[in-house]
């Protein structure tokens, strides 16, 4: 068995562990991966609605004078586009043509943002931003303190709303409110998330956690909510073929390769970015494409891509059988050629090389 | 959980029903609750004579994949053709509708690594 003494634990831990959960070691943290099983937890998510406990996730709070020229210079994406209430995706490029860390940009007022970056990566993302942090901001690291719970599905919404004066029902996606929620105040509510199933993200203190994941619990009760594990968390993502750092996207991978150059915005010096945009107007040789697996198999994270004569041509990133589609999908980097959609190629399933169709993604419409 | 007393079991989590030189096995209750839900089995190895701890299939669950183990030495003679259409069947009844493989027993194979029921559980 796993030696779990060293975990981290989220304010919640014992919570999921008298709801029978099944725990693993995931980015330092104990977490669940499942409760109920894994498809019908999905399932529940992509019919109704589901709750996450992602308190591994960190929160950086940066603020004063400075702020806005260093989110500017560290993130790939166009901070200045934000206003007060709006949730921005970005990266943060390294000086190799890799990506530190994908993250949320929150502009709380025009000196006060919170960055929501990967558990995996608190520390390195800490160093990192600090030591590009020439502009004067301050930094300050909450993510010891703050947890989170997602709140996703279509009925996730109507549910919370029940919890708050806050309207949540006419926000938009990737925007947030600061409030009252479940009798506890300041409250952040953004409607974010990694399923594409619609819902909210809220962030609060660990001292109220049992007090917000009951109260969340009952007001989804008519709706049928459940807890959600890591293990389909993973297959909603993947289903909407949204990036996972560590398997998708990593220190080497460039946001042009990974089909992040939505978010990656030239109007604006940061890190790498002139290598960035080099690679951007002269192509890059390989690219991160959504395929489905046409022979019986399922793909998997270290896989390869191979050619006819099983010569290795590139690698799957992440791989699952799609719950709602009920067939095998994947990520991979392929040759630019191959990145088209209808594209044939072959992945190398323990000696085999089963056929794929490169497919565009989202995988999963809603 | 359920381990039958009737039943032999294996360190790498596999049952063995033995009926005179036939075995049938599978995956026990513990296996296919740490696998979750199981999506696909893939055994290409009927008419095959392989070793003990030699691998006979995969099992691919949503989340993870993993190997399949001869407990004992013998030739694959049949494969529960139901897998193919029902590979959930290994969860909701493992020792019954989700057996894997019968097995022709290699005269004079090593038995003697079987686990019963007992031993089995204190492993877990």
């Amino acid at each position: 068995m796993e030696v779990t003494s060293d975990l981290k634990l989220t304010a919640l831990t014992s919570v999921h562990q008298n709801l029978g959960a099944k725990m693993v070691p995931f980015a330092g943290y104990l977490m669940p991966v499942q409760y109920s099983g894994l498809i019908d937890e999905h399932n529940t998510v992509r019919q109704a609605l589901g709750v996450f406990d992602v308190s591994h996730m960190g929160e950086f709070l940066v603020s004063g004078p400075g702020s806005l020229e260093l989110i500017q210079y560290v993130t790939s994406n166009d901070a200045a586009k934000l206003v007060n209430g709006k949730v921005q995706y970005s990266c943060l490029p390294n000086d190799n043509g890799g990506i530190v860390d994908d993250l949320l940009v929150y502009r709380i007022n025009e000196e006060l943002y919170l960055l929501v970056v990967n558990a995996s990566n608190i520390e390195k993302d800490w160093n990192w931003i600090n030591s590009k942090n020439t502009f004067g901001a301050k930094l300050e690291d909450h993510s010891e303190r703050t947890s989170l719970l997602a709140v996703q599905g279509p009925k996730a919404l109507q549910a919370m709303q029940k919890l708050t004066s806050m309207d949540l029902l006419s926000m938009e996606y990737y925007t947030f409110q600061m409030g009252t929620f479940a009798g506890i105040e300041n409250v952040i509510v953004s409607t974010t998330g990694y399923t594409g199933a619609g819902g909210c993200e809220i962030y609060f203190p660990n001292e109220r956690a049992e007090e917000m994941w009951n109260a969340v619990m009952s007001a989804g009760a008519e709706f049928g909510i459940k807890p959600i594990g890591l293990g389909a968390r993973d297959t909603l993502r993947l289903e909407m073929g949204f990036c996972l750092y560590g398997n998708d996207i990593d220190d080497t991978t460039s946001p042009i390769e990974a089909g992040l150059g939505w978010i990656t915005k030239f109007t604006k010096n940061f890190v790498n970015s002139e290598a960035i945009k080099a690679q951007k107007d002269n192509g890059v040789t390989r690219k991160l494409v959504g395929f489905e697996l046409l022979d019986k198999g399922i793909p998997r994270h270290g896989y390869e891509v191979v050619d006819a004569t099983m010569n290795p041509i590139g690698v799957v990133t992440s791989g699952t059988q799609s719950p709602s589609l009920n067939k095998p999908i994947g990520m991979a980097y392929v040759p630019t050629a191959l990145a088209k959609p209808g594209s044939e190629i072959l992945i190398n399933i323990r000696g085999k090389a089963l056929k794929a169709v490169v497919t565009a993604i989202p995988f999963y419409k809603v | 959980m359920n381990f039958p007393a009737e039943l032999k079991y294996t360190k790498d989590h596999e049952w063995v029903s033995i009926n005179g030189d036939i075995a049938t096995i599978g995956i026990t209750e513990f296996a296919q609750s740490e696998l979750g839900d199981i999506v696909f089995v893939e055994i290409e190895t009927q008419g095959q004579t392989l070793g003990a701890h030699e691998i006979f299939g995969t099992v691919e669950a949503v989340k993870t994949v993993s190997d399949l183990f001869m407990p004992i030495a013998g030739e694959v003679i049949e494969v529960n053709a139901g897998l193919a259409d029902d590979p959930a069947s290994v969860n909701t009844d493992p020792y019954g509708a989700g057996w894997m493989i019968k097995v022709k027993i290699t005269p004079g194979a090593d038995m003697s690594q079987l686990l019963d029921a007992a031993a089995y559980q204190s492993l877990l």
